[in-house]
């Protein structure tokens, strides 16, 4: 009997969040830090799960636990993580971490920073959002699987319509719950269909995903049930056409939120869809793939568009987000070895580059009180450290060498190419158009004049923002630097992938 | 004939009768003041029936007791403990009740019907099955009218009264015509003089739709729904939190033995009424629920369209069918009743009943709006609460039936669903009191609601995260309704 990690890592934050509602409203600075430690300790064991299949050269699944919880219907609480879902489990713990910085707030009412009303509910429903997605990560039973993809999405919309930009949080809450819960429960049925069709065949009744991998679905039976599969959770990736609660989900939430959101949750439903529409549906995912890519091009090349054209900040990088998840979406639908391994990495430098960019956004609002890039300007002179890190950011929001965006999209341009090579010359357009809006609002956000308006009402970050951003960037620069932290773990996820693709 | 296990079949209703006459010889003694003590006694009385009743009574091999009048098995038992824990949380809620708290009646009224869902949970035979369907309806009649100078009340308890009768008269009459057809009125035996097909299908389905009208009354189910709003806000709040989740399930109860049992012949024709009957159900509660403003019509029209999804898992008429309605029952028994005591436990202080007037409620009491949080995730069939897994189940078991149409009205609905609860959501935690101070108007709750909603939520979550035992015990049942 190994140490149960993962189940620690999982329920953990959902222990977190009842001791905090437990704790009177009064202990701010109490659940604040409640809040840290929990923080900090998934970080540590999400990071030395990470470590551990890296140094150990480990491949398939790891840290596997099982417990049985419904035997009846062969419900199991089953864990295990792979090349695939390690760095994205790491990516989750980084994000809450930072996250619970950015928040952190302080009572006093003329400085606006961080979470300043109710951090008690605040901090409880953003753990138990986090704990939701780390179930997702690391589920091998489909049932559970859908259990905590549900527990993630409903306490984002109590966290945006409390928390949230007021102008829009109502609207922007509820638009994102409808999208996210409509495309779950497609996928859900579709899931039970796979279940039953499992049951018929093989006379097991499980909802044990290595188990369905061999199920022996039929051709005609995954050719129907894979688009509302993939396409189902893919409403959470943002996949275009379903792409529209994206951005105003992301202006209207609060920073943690947004980048919570943008950086671990659109993670959630590339990766479901990866793991329950493609590794389980492998024929209906060769059959439409050409679909895929084709939402997945638009999306990249709209999405950057789309971004290019906005005048509010945070909106820019939502949209960004629309075009850098189509990317992740495009290097799942080439099915092949290069784009995958892209995929894989893609996932994981999109959040940590838009989890940096919604912070240090929400850092500018917070003390600009606007987003409008028209009228900020000059902000490097008076927070440094925001500018560095939106720069490197930046850089790789635009793939360049050396950072971890590079890395990621290099590999799904190539495996976009061995596929269909006009495809990848469309989409890489995005790059160029990313490169532009992205160096336009560096200059006009960082480095003009300041406008008079502003002039001495801006003050310098906080310590705690100062540590998140430099985690962020560190990040980015690690793996751009020595791919080797990230890319050979990826390959083995991908291994496994690429045999249930062939051997199908 | 009267051997230990005929005792033991009937011993929960018993422990319940002693404990009515407890009440009716003890509250004349005590003082006006003291007299909401009898809540008090009926909830532990009846938790202690449950606690003896799970000790010495239960049901091994399923027999016929009583000359054939109960059938003496899990299904019935499981039932029966969902009932009395649902008494006994609506006695709690019921104590602080202005008007109603403080008359022993209407403890005594709420156990008399207590005996009557119990034994229509165990009938075995139409006339058994008549009696106790009646037994468990005449004291709520009076219980929905309880608030006699409230015209709404008394409203609520005549239309409950006239739509009742009428739909149990319907009923009576298709239990008669089976006896005719049949010459008998026993459910088990029945299923083998149907089998014999000397029924022409024509009469088959009259006398199936002459049933389906009065137990359709007793779940709510579209069209014979009328009653359900206005009796729910009319009559004491505590009430229409039982009227809508241990009334309902009995009826479901009644539903699933008299049509898997007896008329599994009849299959094809029934499966398909309730299929319609379930989508109908399902969208017309759901869209009515929609427009609404005051939360206990609200609720009505939600749980209107809760018996909608769980009529999925009868129409599936397997055994994971059967057992997700139970299970489905035992998770909607518990968040009912907890978002009808949240309703109580708020209007108790504020008298207030509109959606709109529970703005601020999350700054005015953190703790009841959790709670909220809780029953409303659950009625929108979000995790960890029980409502996620029940629909689960309910939805595979229509899917394993080849019903997928009907399950993807199902998900439609609960589409729907999602919204109108948020909506409530939304005034809880989103809007602020118009122009008071939320931390000078706080909603206290007393020592009963303390104690009933904290219990139900945990409930809820249990439900929602350990499923395997409850799950465990409804499966238990529903096979003993296939041999």
């Amino acid at each position: 009997m190994n140490f149960p990690i993962l189940s620690i890592i999982t329920f953990l934050p959902f222990v977190a969040g009842v001791i905090m509602l437990m704790m009177p409203a009064t202990r701010k600075n109490e659940v604040r830090a409640v809040a840290l430690a929990t923080a900090v300790i998934d970080l540590l064991l999400s990071g030395w799960v990470y470590l551990q299949y890296l140094t150990q050269g480990m491949t398939g699944y790891q840290f596997i636990e099982q417990y049985n919880w419904l035997p009846q219907l062969g419900i199991t609480l089953y864990f295990g993580v792979d090349g695939m879902s390690a760095p994205l489990v790491l990516l989750t713990g980084i994000v809450m971490f930072t996250g619970v910085l950015i928040s952190w707030g302080n009572d006093d009412p003329h400085v606006m920073s961080g979470i300043q009303d109710r951090p008690r509910e605040f901090f409880a429903f953003l753990f138990l959002l986090a704990g939701g997605v780390f179930g997702v990560f690391v589920s091998l039973d489909l049932f559970m699987l859908f259990f905590f993809y549900e527990i993630a999405v409903f306490p984002m919309y109590l966290l945006i319509a409390i928390w949230g930009w007021v102008k829009t949080r109502e609207y922007a809450a509820m638009k994102l719950t409808l999208y996210l819960f409509i495309g779950s429960v497609v996928a859900l049925v579709g899931a039970l269909a796979m279940y039953w069709t499992q049951y018929q065949n093989t006379g097991i009744l499980s909802f044990d995903m290595l188990q369905m991998e061999s199920a022996g679905f039929s051709a005609q039976f995954q050719y129907i049930w894979f688009l509302p599969v993939f396409l189902g959770f893919a409403v959470l990736g943002g996949i275009w056409p379903f792409h529209n609660w994206s951005p105003d989900g992301h202006v209207a939430a609060p920073t943690a939120v947004s980048m919570f959101h943008a950086g671990v949750l659109m993670k959630l439903g590339a990766f479901a869809a990866l793991r329950v529409g493609v590794m389980l549906l492998p024929e209906g995912a060769k059959q439409w793939s050409w679909l895929i890519m084709t939402f997945a091009g638009v999306a990249v090349v709209y999405g950057a568009y789309i971004a290019y054209v906005q005048t509010d900040l945070k909106y820019m990088i939502g949209f960004s987000s629309v075009s850098h998840m189509g990317l992740v979406v495009l290097g799942i639908s080439t099915l092949n070895q290069t784009g995958l391994v892209g995929a894989g990495v893609q996932m994981f430098s999109h959040g940590v580059m838009t989890a940096l960019f919604f912070a240090i956004t929400g850092m500018i609002y917070d003390r600009a009180h606007t987003r409008m890039i028209p009228e900020l300007g000059g902000i490097a002179k008076v927070i440094p450290i925001a500018a560095i890190g939106f720069i490197i950011g930046g850089l790789v929001s635009m793939g360049m060498p050396g950072f971890s965006g590079f890395v990621a999209e290099f590999p799904i341009f190539m495996g976009v190419w061995e596929e269909q090579w006009l495809v990848a010359v469309i989409t890489s357009i995005s790059i160029v158009i990313t490169a532009a809006y992205i160096m336009k609002n560096i200059r006009q956000v960082f480095f003009a004049p300041m406008p008079e308006k502003l002039e001495g009402h801006i003050g310098d970050v906080t310590v705690l923002d100062k540590v998140a951003i430099v985690t962020l960037c560190l990040l980015m620069i690690g793996i751009g630097v020595f791919p080797s932290i990230m890319v050979p773990m990826v390959e083995t996820g991908v291994g496994y992938i690429m045999n249930l693709l062939g051997g199908a | 004939m009267f051997t230990p296990q005929t005792f033991a079949s009937i011993l929960p209703e018993i422990l319940i009768l002693v404990l009515a006459i407890l009440i009716l010889i003890l509250e004349p003694f005590w003082k006006e003041d003291q007299r909401r003590n009898a809540g008090w006694l009926t909830a532990g009385g009846l938790i202690a029936a449950m606690i003896i009743s799970l000790l010495f009574a239960r049901p091994g091999e399923p027999t016929a007791v009583l000359g054939g009048m109960i059938r003496f098995d899990w299904l019935g038992f499981f039932f029966k403990m969902m009932f009395m824990f649902a008494g006994a949380a609506t006695a709690l809620l019921l104590m602080d009740h202005e008007r109603a708290g403080r008359r022993g009646e209407s403890y005594v009224l709420l156990l008399a019907s207590l005996i009557g869902m119990n034994l229509m949970a165990v009938s075995s035979d139409l006339v058994m099955l008549y009696l106790a369907i009646e037994t468990a309806s005449i004291p709520l009649y009076i219980l929905a009218g309880f608030l006699l100078n409230d015209e709404r009340s008394t409203e609520a308890g005549f239309k409950y009264l006239l739509f009742g009768t009428v739909a149990s008269t319907i009923m009576l009459y298709g239990f008669s015509l089976i006896f005719g057809f049949s010459g008998t009125t026993d459910l088990y035996a029945l299923a083998s003089i149907f089998s014999s097909g000397s029924i022409s299908p024509l009469l088959a389905f009259g006398v199936l739709a002459l049933i389906i009208v009065g137990l359709g009354f007793k779940l709510a189910i579209v069209p014979f729904h009328f009653w359900a709003p206005d009796v729910y806000q009319g009559s004491p709040t505590p009430i229409a939190g039982y009227l809508s989740t241990a009334s309902k399930a009995a009826g479901f109860a009644v539903v699933v033995r008299l049509f898997f049992v007896s008329l599994p012949d009849f299959a094809p024709t029934w499966t398909l009424i309730f299929a319609a009957l379930a989508a109908i159900t399902m969208t017309v509660g759901n869209l009515l629920a929609l427009p609404q403003t005051n939360i206990k019509r609200l609720l009505a029209y939600s749980s209107v369209a809760h018996a909608g999804y769980a009529l999925i898992g009868v129409v599936a008429f397997s055994q994971l069918g059967a057992a997700s309605v139970v299970f489905y029952l035992a998770a909607y028994i518990a968040t009912n009743l907890l978002a009808f005591g949240i309703v109580m436990a708020f209007n108790r202080i504020t008298g207030l009943e509109d959606i709109t007037d529970y703005a601020g409620l999350s700054r005015r009491n953190p703790f009841l709006a959790l709670m909220m949080l809780a029953a409303f995730l659950s009625l929108a069939g979000m995790p960890p609460f029980g409502g996620f897994v029940a629909k689960v189940f309910v939805f595979a078991a229509g899917v394993q039936a080849n019903y997928t149409w009907l399950v993807i009205v199902g998900i439609i609905n609960s589409i729907i669903g999602v919204y109108y609860y948020l909506n409530v959501l939304k005034y809880v935690y989103l809007y602020r009191m118009p122009n008071e101070d939320e931390d000078q108007n706080p909603v206290p709750l007393t020592r009963p609601y303390n104690i009933a909603l904290v219990i139900l939520t945990i409930g809820v979550i249990l439900v929602g995260t350990v499923f395997a035992p409850w799950f465990g015990w409804s499966a238990e049942g529903a096979v003993l309704l296939f041999n």
